[in-house]
């Protein structure tokens, strides 16, 4: 059993708020990525058989959802809002820029382990687009000066 | 002007408080509602008051809401689903309403469970939202220690559980049997339609799922009335309130609670302040990613579901995302596109393939590598995404804005035809 | 019966269809993928548009798709409508856009379902211009290749794989246009019906890896209508061949028993006719080999000489060939050879087939069951075909709650959904975990005495009258009256028990319940299935044979001296020290067979026999119907149909052999109905066993002649060893293969059917023998529980989808699958006899096992796996076992 006990119980409590222990999966998902930042093969056996689902159900689900990952990502995930508003307002130079900074394109991480870049879709703040979200933390009217600021130059 | 739906909302991005919410009338229309009306009495007032759905297809509520089988016979447990999906690009109201006041989210939803009959709800929040998870998470909590949720709501024989799902991504989860799906922890494959969620929804019991800013309205319609409700409307067809929003090139982006019918150009030129400098206003999407084009001509129309169907586009989520002549309506079109294509959730084919091709086509366009006859594969493609030729809407919405651009912005298509001009002056280019 | 406008042209058609069924039915061609006859549809792919008018003034129309869309009294649709034929066009060239041009090497081609829909629907120039999407490939077992690049996501794979045959690991992965199908992992498909993805998949993503091994292109193929041979439902196959070696098989459609699917064993356990185990010359015993002449004359002389003469017939030989034995050494000498406690329970199922209130439901009526007990009978593995049909059964209630909601019950997606996990009861009683206890209402595992007398009680609680053990552990008293309760609220209540647990008691008690649902039921016979485990188990018992033990006896008392074994293991029928002592005492043994086995190896003389794939004949299934099958192609060399040694010059053609079985078994009397008989022609024509795009022809024994060889006549059957012949629609039982204009592939079907999923045009192949016989029977008597306890533990026997069977095993794939011999035991027991996980233990002076653990066996049992190779399904007749300390090493 590759999950903590935390981890399990998390889990039972979230299958707790449905008929079915399987519509707790997206969940069970996210708890576990939560602490661990990804979703091993052992992680996703361990929490298929916890919600009564085959490894392969499982994955079906996991791979289907853009937030859930199946591959180990830095410390902290980069997402840029890559949809229309805030590409009209400069998403792409802040693309850029990250890329140049960090030394990696989309989808990678950095060498030092601290950061992914993914885009994502629209983050549901065009007013102050450009958006990126950095962990779990939403930035607004970004640029790359205050991105050096977020990141810490 | 009354704002019923921000009027709790403070600037400073903080919540509203549960004591700021009861402060001005909150959980008042569940008092009234548990005490004075049967269930189809509020789906009554509901229908009456006008009420469409909120969250693009502009669906009159009370009528969704008749659907459901109502009384000891039917089938148990139903399900009230809130739709917290917001993911359409160009559009920010939900996020205002969920972070900024939680309680009318949860009295709203309170009310519709009791209208339904249903004893469980499901609020669907998309995964990014992580303030607003933290805010409904701690206003259920309170809502349930004030009596508000939980057993025997305010003392009634009414009970309701509300539980908070967090998606983990992928903008097909907003229609709403994708969502139901997911919500199963399947993956967010859309349901053919019929059976409607209302007679076979959530583990295939009676479900409604409404769009979070429809539900934040019900509080206001259960206190003041239909009647008032209507009233606030300034469309003889619409009533209420809506939030409407503005992105792209203008002074003062922003959302802004506006009787329905405002027209865009008081919500562009009042409300967001004008173009910014050095800007002209070129078209815009007058309700999300997945809206026709409108152009400078439409400014004057009110924004309305009727008006704007008329017009030839749809009032969708009502957030206007604005095209500015130093944009290349080519590129803009290819960015919703790359969006869609990656947002299918892979189950039919036209959407699945098609848009992927739509992709290619447009990509060579903007590259200098396109051909004369691609336009009229991107015209053709159009008409064969149409609606009711896909399995679900986000095709026919991924088509709107490029059929539109097609018709309205013809020259800039043309333009990357002849590449030495391609790069011509346009932003992006 | 709605009627219906299309193109013009007024249709009635079936008021539960959906459009595209419709169509279909009517023969018209229109395109399709996600759709499937048997697993309905879901509306994705939108291949199959057609434009819908509101009524007779709408001149546009709109596009729906006609799987999705429910006939309706006088709605006017249309199939040619340019925009519908161009919508079509357009979701062929976009599932084209990421499919590879590989179709010269890919073995789907030219049986290819998106290749002929890419040709009818008129997509011939690509526009495409962007890149392809690339998958890679997964290992997924023995049976089957894996091509993803080819995948159009039309999603028939998971919805058959999962939903229909309820197996977990194969599914869809990611989203968009990179969605996967395949394992979370490498690694072997588990279920047993894979290999029907190979048939579900509409183009070649699932390929059949036994085929690609010696693979042709299917017009090069030469098929014959088959009956599979590996267990006793007879499913209908189309085994096809080159160059003298068998290629290959396919589902052959038969609307009363596979329908569209075969297991894995049936369709992968063909390699015995190829394989260099083959019997292909006499041989004798010391090692001399001769022509078919002198082998002949050195059968009839040993014949002569012989001081008593024997025959011992087999449950994997057709009818005639166990009767012309029958015949060759006379009604007294002829024995079944089956195991002694499986022939007694052949026996005790023609007993209650016979005398009891009774109907043998046949695989298509079983899924229309709305109750369910199964009791001893591990049919997920002695009878997979039909356990696949219950798991169709459970969908009953699904269909119930979703008539209900009016949602049609072709909408597959929303039929489940609404459903959720609702099923119709079943109840599954037996000794170990079954494959069926995933679906079952609830399953109890006992002794096979426990589940007698458990049953007897349920009997007892159906019908007061029927008498019942009294001593009934109270525990099981709810259970008891839950099973009962269902059963007799049933509609149609369905009892399915089987020979595979050789316990003659169990199959009384099933009897018994039967009986008490018909006297609920005001004597409507109750539907029941036993299975058999051989494709002529039932055949061979309706042909009256003696037991083995008496054929033993009658050579250790020196009453003959001569035994004639035909297609038949010794080996497998009883303990290797019987076999031996028989063998031995016997002065000449006469082993007429295709594959050699221990018991060819020991007898005086070797008579090749042509194979299912090289000869006629008729079997009985479970259901009691007589199946024909026909020779696929020429047997070569000395082989030929084993009733051909024992008859020859009694009856010239198999017509007249099938006629003297007729005519002196009366319960085999409507045999010669099975199937058209050998001068049957079409409009003078023989009907082709070749496509008519077969090649070669010419030049294929080029190598040894260059002259065009002639077909060789076939005086056997009114099939043709060629491909010219009567054209299409031969009636159903000489089908050889599908094909129709336009359909290349097997989805062709339909064309064949007197509708969509109905009986093939002109009734299903075969004839039901036994219908219900009344009820001259009488109540059985129950056991007292417990009445059998001894010490030492129950030997059962075990079953092995891949393993239990004989010829299967000959396919290298099927031996990868098969587990090891061992012995089961329950932890209890285990830790009781201070055994382990891996100990060898010894069952008499043959056998040695290891001890595998498994803890839902019920304990007292001591589980043996019949039928691997060295483990005879008489392993069990001595019934209990009394594991020594010693016997441990």
């Amino acid at each position: 059993m590759s999950l903590s006990p935390a981890e399990i119980e998390a889990i039972r409590h979230e299958a707790s708020h449905y008929p079915e222990p399987s519509a707790a999966a997206i969940e069970a998902l996210k708890i576990v990525q939560r602490e661990r930042g990804w979703i091993s093969d052992e992680n996703l056996a361990d929490i298929a058989a916890l919600l009564s689902m085959s490894p392969a159900e499982l994955e079906g689900v996991a791979t289907f959802y853009n937030l859930i990952y199946r591959k180990p990502v830095g410390k902290k995930v980069i997402h840029y809002c890559d949809s229309v508003s805030c590409w009209m307002l400069g998403a792409e130079e802040n693309r850029r820029h990250l890329e140049q900074r960090l030394g990696i394109g989309l989808g990678e991480t950095s060498a030092d382990g601290e950061y992914t870049l993914l885009p994502i879709v629209c983050l549901g703040a065009c007013d102050r687009a450009p958006v990126m979200m950095i962990g779990e933390e939403t930035y607004f009217q970004v640029d790359p000066r205050k991105l050096d600021e977020i990141l810490g130059s | 002007m009354e704002k019923p739906l921000t009027r709790n909302i403070k600037t400073d991005g903080s919540a509203a408080s549960l004591e700021e919410y009861r402060r001005n009338g909150g959980y008042e229309g569940l008092r009234k509602a548990l005490t004075s009306y049967a269930p189809v009495e509020i789906q009554q007032m509901v229908r009456e008051s006008g009420l469409r759905g909120r969250g693009g297809a502009g669906f009159p509520t009370g009528i969704k809401w008749s659907f459901v089988p109502m009384g000891k016979d039917a089938p148990s447990p139903k399900y009230l689903v809130v739709n917290g999906d917001e993911m359409e690009p160009g559009t920010f109201k939900d996020r205002l309403l969920i972070e900024g006041d939680p309680h009318q989210l949860l009295e709203g939803v309170a009310i519709s469970a009791y209208a339904i009959e249903a004893r469980i709800a499901y609020i669907f929040l998309r995964g990014e939202y992580h303030v607003g998870a933290k805010r409904l998470r701690q206003a259920i909590a309170e809502a349930h220690e004030h009596g508000y949720l939980g057993e025997h709501i305010l003392g009634s024989d009414f009970s309701l559980e509300v539980y908070l799902h967090t998606s983990a991504g992928r903008y097909i989860c907003g229609e709403e049997t994708a969502l139901l799906n997911s919500l199963e922890g399947k993956r967010a494959i859309p349901r053919a339609k019929p059976p409607f969620p209302q007679t076979s929804g959530l583990f295939g019991k009676p479900t409604i799922v409404n769009n979070v800013e429809t539900l934040c309205n019900i509080p206001h319609i259960v206190r003041n009335g239909a009647e008032w409700f209507k009233s606030l409307s300034r469309s003889r067809g619409d009533a209420g309130t809506k939030i409407y929003g503005v992105s792209g090139r203008v002074k003062r982006p922003g959302a802004w609670e506006l009787p329905i019918g405002t027209t865009a150009r008081e919500i562009i030129e009042e409300y967001a302040g004008g173009m910014q400098e050095g800007y002209r206003l070129k078209g815009f999407l007058p309700g999300g990613a997945s809206t026709d084009f409108l152009l400078p001509e439409h400014l004057d129309l009110p924004l309305d579901f009727t008006s704007v169907g008329t017009a030839g586009s749809r009032l969708g989520t009502g957030t206007m995302i604005l095209l500015d002549n130093r944009t290349c309506p080519v590129r803009m079109v290819l960015n919703l596109l790359r969006f869609f294509a990656q947002e299918s959730c892979g189950w039919c084919t036209p959407c699945r393939d098609g848009l992927p091709w739509i992709v290619t086509l447009l990509n060579d366009l903007v590259e200098g590598k396109g051909r004369p006859e691609d336009l009229v594969t991107l015209e053709k493609m159009c008409t064969f995404l149409g609606p009711g030729h896909t399995f679900c809407a986000l095709a026919p919405g991924a088509a709107a804005p490029l059929q539109s651009a097609l018709k309205h912005f013809r020259a800039d298509f043309e333009r990357y035809l002849k590449p030495q001009i391609a790069s011509g002056g346009l932003l992006h280019a | 019966m709605p009627d219906i406008h299309i193109d013009g042209k007024r249709y009635s058609v079936s008021a539960d269809d959906n459009l595209l069924q419709a169509c279909l039915s009517l023969g018209l061609d229109l395109p399709y993928f996600c759709w499937h006859p048997a697993l309905g549809s879901v509306g994705a792919c939108r291949q199959c548009a057609v434009i819908q008018y509101q009524n007779s003034e709408d001149d546009q129309g709109r596009i729906v798709m006609a799987c999705m869309t429910p006939v309706a009294e006088g709605m006017r649709v249309s199939l040619e409508n340019p925009t519908a034929r161009a919508f079509r066009a357009q979701i062929i060239e976009l599932l084209m856009s990421n499919h590879p041009h590989d179709c010269p090497v890919c073995e789907e081609g030219g049986e290819c379902h998106l290749q002929d829909m890419t040709v009818m629907t008129g997509h011939t120039f690509r526009r495409y211009r962007g890149k392809k999407r690339t998958h890679r490939n997964q290992y997924l077992g023995p049976f089957i290749n894996h091509e993803m690049n080819r995948c159009i996501a039309c999603y028939r794979c998971v919805r058959f794989y999962r939903d229909y045959c309820g197996s977990r690991d194969l599914e869809v992965f990611a989203a968009h246009n990179h969605v996967y199908f395949g394992r979370h992992e490498d690694g072997i498909l588990e279920s047993e019906f894979s290999g029907n993805l190979v048939e579900v998949c509409p183009t070649g993503v699932f390929t059949d890896k036994t085929f690609s091994r010696h693979y042709t292109r299917k017009w090069d193929l030469q098929s014959a209508p088959s009956v599979c041979v590996h267990c006793g439902l007879g499913c209908n196959t189309s085994p096809g061949e080159r160059y003298g070696s068998l290629r290959r098989i396919v589902n052959r459609y038969h609307g009363e028993i596979n329908g569209y699917f075969l297991c894995d064993r049936g369709r992968f356990g063909y390699g015995f006719v190829n394989a260099a185990s083959r019997i292909r010359q006499v041989t004798t015993k010391e090692g001399e080999t001769l022509d078919e002449d002198s082998g002949w004359r050195r059968l009839q002389s040993l014949l002569a000489e012989a001081q008593g003469v024997i025959g011992i017939g087999s449950p994997r030989a057709s009818l005639e060939a166990n009767f012309a034995l029958r015949e060759a050494v006379g009604a007294r000498h002829f024995h079944g050879g089956i195991a002694d406690s499986e022939f007694a329970c052949l026996r005790t199922v023609l007993e209650i087939l016979e005398t009891q209130p009774v109907r043998i439901a046949s695989l298509r009526e079983m899924e229309r069951a709305d109750a369910v007990l199964v009791l001893g009978e591990d049919v997920g593995n002695t009878a997979p075909r039909l356990a696949l049909a219950l798991r169709q059964a459970v969908r009953n209630r699904a269909f119930a709650i979703a008539d209900r909601l009016q949602i049609p019950r072709w909408q597959d997606a929303a039929v489940r959904e609404a459903a959720q996990r609702e099923k119709t009861p079943l109840f599954c009683l037996g000794f170990a975990p079954t494959r069926l206890d995933d679906i079952a209402t609830c399953s109890y595992r006992a002794s096979p005495e426990e589940l007698a007398t458990f049953a007897f009680a349920v009997a007892h609680r159906i019908d007061p009258v029927a008498p019942t053990a009294e001593d009934l552990p109270s525990q099981l008293e709810g259970l008891a009256e839950e099973i009962a309760t269902t059963l007799a609220a049933a509609k149609r209540p369905l009892i399915v028990s089987g020979v595979g647990a050789h316990s003659e008691i169990l199959l009384k008690a099933a009897g018994q319940i039967a009986r008490a649902l018909s006297t609920r039921r005001a004597g409507r016979p109750t539907e029941v299935h036993f299975p058999v485990p051989e494709c002529n188990s039932l055949g061979l018992a309706l042909l009256e044979a003696g037991s083995l033990a008496a054929a033993f006896e009658a050579v250790e008392l020196g009453l003959a001296d001569t035994v004639i074994v035909l297609e038949n293991d010794l080996y497998r029928r009883a303990q290797a020290d019987l076999v031996d002592r028989f063998l031995e005492r016997a002065r000449n043994v006469i082993v007429i067979d295709h594959t050699l086995h221990e018991t060819a190896k020991r007898a005086d003389l070797v008579l090749p026999a042509a194979t299912f794939a090289e000869s006629e004949g008729t079997l009985v299934n479970s259901e009691g119907r007589a199946q024909r099958f026909f020779a696929v192609f020429e047997p070569t060399g000395g082989i030929q149909a084993s009733w051909r040694w024992l008859g020859a010059g009694r009856w010239n053609h198999i017509d007249e052999l099938t006629r003297a079985v007729a005519d002196s078994v009366p319960s085999l009397r409507n045999i010669p109905q099975a199937a058209p008989g050998a001068d049957f022609r079409i409009a003078e024509e023989r009907i082709p066993r070749q496509p008519h795009r077969y090649s070669g022809r010419t030049a294929m024994v080029a190598h040894v002649h260059i002259h065009e060889p002639k077909p060789k006549v076939d005086e056997e059957s009114p099939l043709a060893y060629s491909m010219e012949g009567a054209p299409l629609a031969p009636p159903a039982a000489l089908l050889p293969f599908v094909w129709a204009p336009q359909w290349n592939s097997n989805q062709a079907i339909f064309k064949f059917q007197e509708e969509v999923n109905g009986p093939l045009a002109g009734g299903d192949p075969g004839v039901r023998l036994l219908e219900p016989g009344g009820s001259s029977g009488t109540w059985f008597s129950p056991p007292r529980f417990g009445e059998e306890s001894r010490p030492g533990l129950r030997l059962v026997p075990l079953h092995h989808v891949f393993g239990s069977e004989e010829m299967s095993m000959f396919s290298p794939p099927i031996r990868e699958r098969a587990p090891a011999p061992y012995l089961a035991l329950h932890p209890e027991d285990a830790a009781r006899f201070q055994l382990a996980a891996g100990d060898l233990v010894e069952l008499g002076a043959h056998l040695r096992l290891t001890v595998c653990i498994v803890p839902r066996l019920a304990p007292g049992l001591a589980g043996i796996p019949v039928g691997l190779p060295s483990v005879s399904f008489a392993e069990v007749s001595s019934r209990y076992w009394l594991p020594k300390r010693g016997s441990a090493s």
